[in-house]
């Protein structure tokens, strides 16, 4: 089988897998990296919400082979590093506000939150309530008022 | 201990209820308590509406009171306490509430308590099954018991220890200290306080006007594991040899396959170790998910229908309406009659964690991984399908990624186990969303007929039959429900009957009321599994359509006799409590202020779960907000505010929890009113996922949302607060979409019936594709 090398949490990993494979079965059944979660495989629930290079994406809809040797992917499991603390201040709002309920969906939550704000940052302008709007990522329990609640705040600390 | 002591068990003694619990002998300290022991006798009262005094509460609390088994609270060497819980956790918050009230009883910080879930235990009987707001009522004071006798336990071993014989020793903190100073941690005890043989023990409760921890807000104990990715559901289970496996299913609801042409084509694709058909399709082993789905989609199947093969929104509609028997009160001389009709469409009620379950299956055993609310009958049933003692299935409860009443039943862990046993290997089964969708148990269609009769002073008469394709309860809540209802009074011949007259009652005095039950599909054949469609009792069962239909007549009646809604509704409901909720949504969301044309304010109430409570709501339906675009979402009027005010009962054990679960169901209430329904055509669903089914998304949510909880109130029990939010949200979202429009809306959600606002996905192959486009999309 095809070998694909990739940096992940900054360590580079390498691995035997089928070209096609969606790089969420690769981090979730071959390397049991299992913070990124599955909601749908078809890129709507966002539930595997992860970065690379920074920037959100949903690896149950990439190919394994799209992603280079340079790319760097961060799932949850590698967030805090990125902060370089014991958990990002995104983690650390989430807590505040005791937004999770089952839990499922928020690893993606916070990682959509956190490539949320970098957005608005680069525009140059803080997280406002149409930026909140268009944030994808499903929450069956409902927690979307304490999501926006701990966005606001995590933004502070970013 | 005598005797006489027994005796006087869950009777006020000195002012103090006092319980009896046990000591356990084991090497380290373990205390226990039955499951519902000296709770008093409910009081039934003979009331023409049933639910007023007797709910579905009572009704599960007592039917697990001839159950004499045991919950233990064990303290480890480290200082922290163990519990198992026999229930399941699904985001629900009672793990949290359970470590809160251990730690209330034993005087420990609440992060030394350890809670898990409970494998099966078929000696529990009906004791072991999450669902209708339960937990905390029927758990309340068995925990409590439990953890006060370690810490009687741990007290008397340190005074033995400190050769201290005056009564003077205090816990705190985990450390019992001294009048003269000596400090000894829960931890050095643990050994010395356990006990050489059982014994059965009276606890002090502590009274309840002393909680340090309980009745303040506790962030949930799984919180920092949430947010970190390290919370583990079944899928991220690492049980070796369990690869991934997935069904390829029908195109009709519950057809079956008849037969597969490709097997030995589909066994070489990239890593499928296994083809096997199943009862529900065809299951594929590989060594990832991916390959699953490429093989799944590989597979071709001759199809048999389904049992519904040729049902649609329409025909059950018209079985519904020709099942709602003719109104019994007649049109009264000289009074005026108010009729109204209201259809509720099917409702997906999948969780985000998608059915799935591990099952290892041998020849003398099987073990199963799954988030079950019911798992002595998930162990009995799979056990009997696989030929083997119930005591050779072990099941273990997972935490779940939701459940909203899905998880009631144990879909994927039945097909798990007849998958590994088909197989002879282990498998980690799950569901693709669109399984979830088109598979999945659904809230079931539901149409409601009210008749009002009603003069210049007042409301005569209030009537609703209410008709509703059948709700599954063969999970074995209805076992619970029937042993416990025959002490109730009005207990009907059929189940989901008498269910509905535990948990439905009007909060109005409207004259002679009479409500109503019919369910279609309910014949010997459509009794079967998967004999019908596939329903369950989907969070808050029968109540949000039925009360939804109510509320909006009451506002239609306001309207008549020329009344405020608020106003009307304070004049008739039952008693003080609905008008101190009603007045305090009304003081909090500034009922009656002015808003701009096309906005307008809704108000409900409810009571249900040991709640007394008010929702009012505030509606943008200005074509500027309702046609706002979003990429494959649907929009339609916003919910611009929310407040929510409940009286519980006895003690809220975690605030920061109840108002979660608050927030949950009042957008769960939101969607169904709005946007939330699967549409049937022809025996199939054709919502496909959540780009197709559209639950309450960032977009469709209020601004301002409030919670209130205000004193409970002493005199009820314990409440539940995971299912309430849901009717009166969906109801007052109703009743303020009607009045912002000027029109009363009669389908649910109010856009069922618009043109689809989504391409169906193909039937067959039965996954959509996995995308390969994800690097598009990133920001």
């Amino acid at each position: 089988m095809p070998e694909h090398t990739f940096k992940l949490n900054g360590e580079q990993v390498t691995v035997d897998v089928q070209d096609d494979e969606r790089v969420l079965w690769v981090l979730r059944d071959v390397l049991g990296v299992t913070g990124p979660k599955y909601g749908c495989g078809i890129n709507v629930c966002k539930a595997c919400t992860s970065h690379i290079n920074g920037k959100a994406f949903n690896p149950c809809s990439v190919r394994v082979a799209d992603v280079s040797e340079e790319d760097e992917i961060t799932t949850i499991e590698g967030l805090p590093d990125t902060a370089g603390a014991e958990l990002h201040p995104m983690q650390e709002a989430w807590l505040e506000y005791d937004v999770a309920q089952c839990g499922y969906c928020q690893p993606g939550q916070i990682m959509a939150a956190v490539a949320k704000v970098r957005q608005a940052r680069a525009e140059g302008h803080s997280i406002r309530e149409e930026d909140l709007d268009e944030i994808r990522n499903i929450c069956r329990c409902g927690t979307y008022f304490r999501i926006r609640e701990a966005i606001r705040a995590g933004e502070q600390n970013m | 201990m005598t005797s006489s002591d027994a005796d006087h068990v869950g009777h006020f003694s000195l002012g103090r209820r006092r319980f009896l619990g046990f000591v356990l002998a084991a090497p380290t300290l373990v205390a226990a308590a039955r499951v519902g022991a000296g709770e008093a006798e409910a009081e039934v009262p003979s009331n023409p509406q049933v639910a007023d005094a007797y709910d579905l509460n009572d009704a599960l609390t007592d039917a697990a009171r001839p159950t004499a088994n045991l919950i233990t609270v064990q303290v480890n060497p480290d200082g922290s306490a163990s519990f198992a819980l026999p229930r399941t956790e699904v985001g629900q918050g009672i793990t949290t509430a359970a470590a809160m009230l251990i730690a209330e009883e034993m005087d420990l910080p609440v992060e030394k308590v350890h809670v898990s879930l409970a494998d099966a235990r078929p000696e529990l009987v009906f004791n072991q099954l999450t669902g209708g707001s339960n937990t905390l009522n029927a758990m309340y004071t068995p925990i409590r018991v439990a953890a006060s006798i370690a810490k009687g336990r741990l007290l008397q071993a340190a005074a033995a220890e400190l050769d201290d014989v005056s009564g003077t020793l205090t816990a705190r903190e985990g450390l019992i200290t001294s009048t003269t100073g000596a400090v000894l941690p829960y931890g050095d005890l643990a050994q010395k306080a356990a006990a050489r043989e059982d014994s059965t023990v009276e606890a002090q409760l502590k009274p309840e006007s002393e909680f340090r921890v309980v009745g303040k807000p506790q962030p949930r104990i799984d919180a920092l594991a949430s947010v970190t990715g390290k919370k583990k559901f079944t899928t991220d289970l690492n049980v070796p040899g369990a690869k991934p496996a997935m069904v390829c299913r029908p195109p009709t609801i519950n057809g079956s396959p008849q037969a597969v042409h490709n097997t030995a084509e589909v066994l070489e694709m990239p890593g499928v170790t296994d083809v096997v058909p199943i009862s529900t399709g065809v299951a594929v082993r590989a060594e990832t998910f991916g390959q699953c789905i490429d093989a799944v989609n590989a597979l071709d199947v001759d199809w048999g229908p389904g049992p519904v093969e040729g049902q649609s929104d329409d025909t059950v509609l018209e079985e519904l309406k020709a099942a709602t028997p003719p109104m019994a009160v007649p049109s009264v001389p000289g009074a005026k009659t108010l009729d109204a009709e209201f259809s509720f469409a099917f409702v997906n009620g999948s969780a985000l964690d998608t059915n799935a379950a591990i099952a290892d299956v041998r020849a003398d055993g099987a073990e199963i991984w799954s988030s079950v609310k019911v798992p002595i009958a998930a162990q009995a049933e799979i056990a009997k399908s696989l030929g083997l003692p119930q005591n050779a299935v072990k099941v273990h409860v997972v935490d779940g990624g939701g459940s909203f009443g899905r998880k009631l039943f144990h879909d994927a862990a039945a097909e798990a186990a007849e998958t590994s046993k088909k197989m002879g290997k282990p498998v980690k089964i799950m569901w693709h969303r669109v399984d979830d969708c088109r598979q999945g148990r659904v809230h079931p269609m539901s149409f409601s007929r009210i008749r009002a009769n009603y003069g210049a002073d007042g409301v005569i008469s209030f009537e609703q039959h209410h008709a509703s394709v059948r709700t599954d309860f063969s999970h074995g809540f209805g076992e619970a429900i029937t042993n416990a209802v025959s002490r109730a009074p009005a207990s009907g011949p059929v189940l989901s009957e008498t269910i509905f007259e535990l948990t439905q009652n009007s909060p109005y005095n409207f004259g002679p009321s009479k409500q109503l039950l019919t369910e279609t599909h309910q014949s010997a054949a459509e009794n079967q599994p998967r004999g019908t469609f596939n329903t369950s009792s989907v969070r808050n069962v029968y109540s949000p359509n039925v009360r939804c239909a109510q509320e909006l007549v009451v506002d239609q009646l306001a309207e008549q006799l020329g009344k405020d809604p608020y106003e009307f509704r304070r004049e008739h409901v039952k008693n003080d409590k609905f008008r101190t909720v009603l007045d305090k949504a009304a003081e909090v969301g500034e009922w009656g202020k002015s808003l701009p044309d096309g906005m307008a304010q809704g108000i409900a109430v409810h009571t249900e779960y040991k709640h007394v409570t008010a929702c009012l709501v505030e509606i943008d339906c200005r074509p500027a907000t309702v046609n706002r675009p979003i990429r494959n979402g649907v929009t339609g009027p916003r919910v611009t505010r929310g407040v929510f005010v409940t009286i519980p009962g006895q003690v809220v054990v975690n605030p920061l929890g109840m108002k979660a679960q608050i927030e949950g169901g009042f957008l769960d209430g939101m969607a169904q009113a709005l946007t939330a329904s699967v549409h049937l055509v022809n025996g199939s669903i054709l919502e496909g996922s959540w780009d197709n089914f559209f639950y309450a998304r960032q977009w469709n949510v209020p601004f301002d949302f409030e919670a209130v909880i205000l004193p409970p109130d002493p005199n009820d029990q314990v409440s539940g607060g995971g299912e309430v939010g849901v009717a009166p949200s969906f109801a007052a979202v109703a009743c303020a979409y009607a009045r912002a429009t000027g029109s009363v809306p009669t389908t649910f959600p109010i856009n069922h019936n618009d043109p689809l606002a989504f391409d169906p996905k193909p039937f067959v192959p039965p996954l959509p594709p996995s995308p390969t486009n994800g690097l598009r999309y990133t920001y």
